[in-house]
Formats: structure tokens, sequence, C-alpha cells
């Protein structure tokens, strides 16, 4: 039943990948065929206009939808050959989102909301408490936990959202817009946090429009009408810490702290 | 998902919207109260109707003059006039498994007493009648079988009739008029209180059959003969000596129908209780119709629900929630107001049954079948009216359900 993942095949490994929606009558590509392999560590950005089809390619990654033609492989596993249940097994396991609105469960403290991965998962309430308190930690809230989103600013809403997306230990962390609502220097914050993610050895996957935010990440993809217009390797990312020694304090953050 | 976070998220579910959670169940306590209320004032009911009957005396049978034909036409119950004094004497004497037998003969009229009058009912009966309805006497005596042969013009009210008549005298030794025969009192009946129908039993003057047959009604015929059997495992056999006795007498040849009708106490409960049995099982399919309606109104508020948690279900999916694990969820906050419900209106029911019995004085039982059956049909009402909101919610598209604004 859980796939087992292949050590030596690359993390990700798209090979031809099509999907059209069907409105009615109509057929409309949003992905024209494209390949591509991410590796284990890498810290990628991908950007493109709306409508360029970086949100599908978001869903198809995330497992929240499958491929009309071409092959998804996430750790040697076709994704397209799952079932509803199985998918969700994936995004359950391997699988951390983390999305522009912050999407987090309202009148749901801090710690419930990073909790809520494990409750669909086979984990003890004691294993489940410390692994949720644990992630939290990571993202500098351990003393945030009994907070509702409402008490937290939009940093700290999306540090929940960024420490429920790791609770599970997944090979990926999916950023769709993830600095979208966020101020410049909570940016660069949340940037930060996922440069040292990475640094920890996680792949994070950012989706972006801004090429300020892109410039971060260690892989540029850009998406044009549904194809790869280019994916090359950025050679001098930018460093989030030394970027906010030169900012000034921000009166959100303070405020909040 | 484990079944208790299941059901810690399903509480704190509703636990958000309590006004809104209570309104559901209201239907559903409503419902649940009224089947149970209903049930219970109808099964009241039955026990009381069998009461009632059995205090009409036991081992009884009726004898009621048959119908007549002419023809292809049959005529009602009592529309020929078969039964006489020679019939009963005939029991009397040849019927082993009869106890006792009371000719029976009715007049109706103004009954005055000094310058007090009153309507009712005048029941000519044998010496025995009081054997066989189990009845006694509270003051003073009853008439004896040489008052009956010689159709004495005495009486025994019933104790409304002393009541209307004699509001401060006593009654005993008094005369009073019935159809202007001087009758003299000499007794005066133990109340039996209301029978089965709700009629006064005690608004009766009982007499002689004779003297009313002779005296006030001027009419020939029983209008019935009651008969007790000797025990209550002789009434079939009682009943078929009688029928065998009648038939002979008015020379019944064997492939015709009897000209009388012999009714028995069993057959006169068995009809009672299918009767109260009917208004039991309707008025509890009234009252489970508003369980119904409940069912709908908690079927009403999951749509809403998880329209409005639409968003909510696309973040539990993509961070893992399969489609049972959705249904699961859904079905459980159904069913918890359905049976959160269904235990409000268990106490709601009992609370109201006795309320009605404390307030109209009707008997109401409580069954824990009928409880059991409440609230079982709760559960129903829950499982089926809250699948579908539930199967819509795993059913979610969760890309489309992340983008729900």
């Amino acid at each position: 039943m859980d796939p087992i993942p292949a050590a030596d095949s690359p993390l990700i490994r798209i090979e031809g990948l099509v999907k059209t929606y069907s409105l009615g009558e109509v057929e409309v590509p949003a992905l024209r065929g494209l390949s591509l392999e991410v590796q284990r560590g890498e810290f990628v950005a991908i950007m493109g206009a709306s409508g360029s089809g970086k949100s599908t390619f978001m869903n198809l990654l995330g497992c929240l939808d499958v491929p009309s033609r071409g092959s998804y492989h996430l750790e040697g596993v076709d994704v397209g050959r799952l079932s509803r249940d199985q998918l969700a097994r994936i995004r359950n396991r391997r699988i951390g989102f983390v999305f522009q609105g912050f999407n987090l469960l309202s009148r749901t403290s801090a710690l419930e909301n990073v909790e809520l991965p494990l409750l669909y998962d086979t984990v003890s309430n004691a294993e489940r408490h410390r692994r949720a308190a644990a992630a939290l930690e990571r993202v500098g809230l351990g003393d945030r936990m009994r907070h509702y989103p409402n008490q937290l600013s939009g940093g700290q809403q999306q540090r929940v959202a960024i420490a429920r997306a790791l609770v599970n230990d997944p090979s990926i962390v999916l950023a769709d817009e993830p600095t979208g609502n966020l101020d410049s220097r909570t940016s660069v914050e949340i940037l930060g946090l996922f440069q040292q993610l990475n640094a920890q050895g996680i792949t994070v996957i950012l989706v972006t429009h801004e090429p300020d935010i892109a410039q971060f990440a260690g892989r540029h993809i850009v998406f044009r009408d549904g194809r790869i217009r280019s994916d090359r390797a950025n050679p001098s990312p930018r460093r989030a810490a030394e970027v906010l020694a030169d900012m000034p304090e921000s009166e959100d953050e303070e405020e909040a702290a | 998902m484990k079944m208790a976070n299941t059901l810690r998220s399903a509480a704190r579910a509703l636990r958000r919207n309590k006004m809104r959670s209570f309104l559901t169940m209201l239907g559903i306590i409503i419902g649940v109260a009224a089947v149970i209320a209903m049930l219970a004032l109808g099964q009241g009911a039955e026990y009381s109707v069998k009461q009632q009957i059995s205090a009409l005396g036991t081992n009884v049978l009726i004898i009621f003059p048959g119908s007549q034909q002419q023809g292809t036409v049959r005529f009602g119950a009592g529309s020929v006039t078969t039964l006489t004094e020679d019939d009963a004497r005939a029991i009397t004497e040849e019927c082993p498994a009869v106890a006792y037998v009371s000719p029976g003969s009715r007049a109706g009229g103004q009954v005055v007493a000094g310058n007090l009058n009153w309507g009712t009912i005048v029941e000519g009966t044998g010496a025995d009648y009081l054997f066989i309805r189990q009845w006694a006497v509270e003051y003073g005596e009853f008439y004896t079988e040489p008052d009956v042969k010689a159709a004495a013009k005495v009486c025994v009210l019933g104790g409304t009739v002393a009541d209307a008549l004699f509001p401060d005298a006593t009654p005993v030794g008094q005369t009073i008029r019935i159809r202007n025969v001087p009758v003299k009192v000499i007794g005066v009946l133990a109340r039996k209180g209301q029978n089965a129908m709700g009629m006064d039993q005690d608004d009766v003057i009982l007499a002689p059959y004779t003297t009313v047959l002779r005296r006030m009604s001027h009419f020939p015929y029983l209008r019935q003969i009651l008969v007790s059997a000797v025990s209550t495992e002789a009434i079939p056999e009682a009943q078929r000596q009688v029928t065998e006795l009648l038939r002979q007498r008015h020379k019944i040849t064997p492939w015709a129908e009897d000209d009388f009708t012999i009714r028995n106490q069993a057959d006169i409960v068995a009809t009672a209780t299918e009767t109260t049995k009917i208004l039991t099982v309707l008025l509890a399919g009234i009252a489970s119709v508003s369980l119904f309606v409940g069912g709908i109104g908690i079927m009403n508020i999951m749509l809403v629900s998880v329209t409005e948690r639409t968003r909510e279900i696309g973040i539990r999916m993509a961070v893992g929630a399969r489609g049972t694990d959705i249904l699961a969820q859904f079905l459980v906050e159904a069913l918890a107001l359905s049976l959160i419900g269904g235990l409000l209106g268990i106490g709601l029911g009992l609370a109201g049954s006795s309320l009605i019995t404390n307030l109209a004085q009707w008997p109401t039982i409580i069954t824990p079948l009928s409880v059991a059956l409440s609230f079982g049909f709760a559960f129903v009402v829950g499982i089926f009216f809250g699948f579908y909101p539930a199967r819509k919610a795993a059913n979610l598209n969760p890309i489309e359900a992340l983008r729900y604004e």
C-alpha cells in the first residue's frame, strides 16, 4: 500500500506532462507537455504570469490533481496511477503545503492547526502534540502555541502554516505565493525560514510571480502558456539574513512580538 | 482519523455554533418527545380501557337478539325480538357452564323525586345482576328473586342519580316516580366511575327487569341477557351451550344463521384494545412526522455547514484527509445532533407525559420499548439525513475547495 521510495531516482521526475480541463465541449490546455527533474535538497522558484500554468503545475506536484497525459514520478512512484485515497496518503506523508492565504483553521489554536496532518496519520495523541510543538519551535513560534490565528500577525500565521507543512517530515514543501499577503520585511523573514529549512535538507518549491522573491531560490523555472520557457540555476541566491540586516525594523512585527 | 478525534472535532464544530446547533436539535427534541408522549398516551389509553372493561365483570357473556332477514336484506342487531324471559329461564336451568343469568330490559326517561327530576336510564335486571357485574350496594339492599317474580316497584340508584335526586336526604326508603310509576328506593350502588367509552356508569337506576317490562316499557321482549360463565376457562363452553340451547328453542334449522348474537368479555377487550392500538399507531405516526421534519432540519443545516466550511474541507484534504475522513466528520456531526437531540427529547417526552397525566388526568404509560424506539428512530434520521451532506463534503474537489471564498 505504502509506496516504497527508490533511493537512486530523482525526487521528482516529470515527462511529457499534459493537463487539459474540459469546459463543457471545449478542451482547455493548461499544461502543454513539460519534462523536468528536481533533486533532493533543491530550492526551486517557479515563475510566470497568471495563466501560464504554474498553479496547475503546483496542484499536480502537490497530488491534488492527476495529469491528463504524461507521467509524474514522486520518489519513484507514478502518481498518475494512484487512487484518490492513495493521493491523500501521499499528500499526508510526503508533501507540505504553504498557501498565499495561510489557510489556517480559524478558532483553532496554532498547535492544533499544526497537528491537523497528524490527525489523518496513525500517530498517538502524545506523539502528535510533541511533534506539533517541535515544528512550532522550529519556525520560532514556541511561545505562541495556544494562540488563535486571529491573535497572530500575518507573518506568524504563515509560520504556523509552514510548521504545519513540516510536521509530517515531508519530502517536499510546496509554497504557492507564500509572501503574497505579507509586507516586504515579513516576506524576507519567511524566505529566510525557507532558506534555513532548505539548508537542513528540505526540498522547497516556491511559486511566485515576483522576480525579487525568486532571487532567494537556487533554481528558476519560468512558465509561459503551459510550457517551460526557461529553466536555469541561480548561482548566487540572495541571503535573507543579509537582506534583513539592511532593512528597517517592521512596526507590525514589533507590535505582534 | 481516529474515532475519538473525529468525535472531538464534531463536538468542537457543534459548540462553535451553539444557537444553531440547539435549534437544529430542537426539531429532533420535539419529534422524539412527541413520539414518546404519544406512545405513552396511547398505551395508557389501552391499559385503562382494558382495566375498565374487566371492571364490567369477568367471564361475562352478553346475548343480544339477532338480526332480522327479509329476503336478502338483513337488519341490524336487535331488529328482531327473539329473546324472551323463557329463554333466560331455560339458560339458567339447562346450561351447566353458566353461573348466573340476568335478563335485561331498559326504559329511559325523566325520573322525579319531590321537586327534583333527572333524566336517566332504568336498567331492568335479574336479581343476580350484581354478581355478574361484580358490583355492590353501598347503602340499603338489592332486590331479590321474589321481587323480580312479582315485578315489585323497587329500585336501586346509581351514585350519580342518588346525588341528583337526593342531594341532602338519604335516598333509601324514599319513593321516586319513573314514568309516573311510583317506585321505592331500596339501595344505592357503590360508585364505578366512567366506563371505557367515558360514560358515567353511576348514572343509572336498576330495577327488576319484570318491573321495567310490565310497568314502564310495556314491551314483552328482552333487550339482552347477561350471563356469567362458571370460570374464565368455561367461557367458550358456556357460549357453546347457550348457542345450542337458543338455536333449539328458536327452532333454527342447522344451515340457518343464529337469530341472536353472543359477545363475550374477551371479544370486547380485543375489540377495544384493537381500537386503542390503532389510535396509538396513529398518534405515534403523526408524531414521527415531526421527527422526520427534524431530520430535514439537520440535513438543511449540514448542507449550509458544508458550504460554509468548504475551505476547511479543502485544507483538510490538502493535508491528507481522505474522502472517508471527511464523510465521517460530517456524518458524526449530524449523528451527534440527532442523538443529543434524541436524549433531550426523551427527557422532554417523559416530562410531557407526566404533565399530561397530572393536568389532564389521562393515564400515560412509558415502556422501555417506546423510549428505545423513538431514540432508534432519531438515530436512523441522523444517518439518513446526515449522509447526503457528508457525501457532498467528501466528494469536493480539494483544489476548488481551497480556492472557495
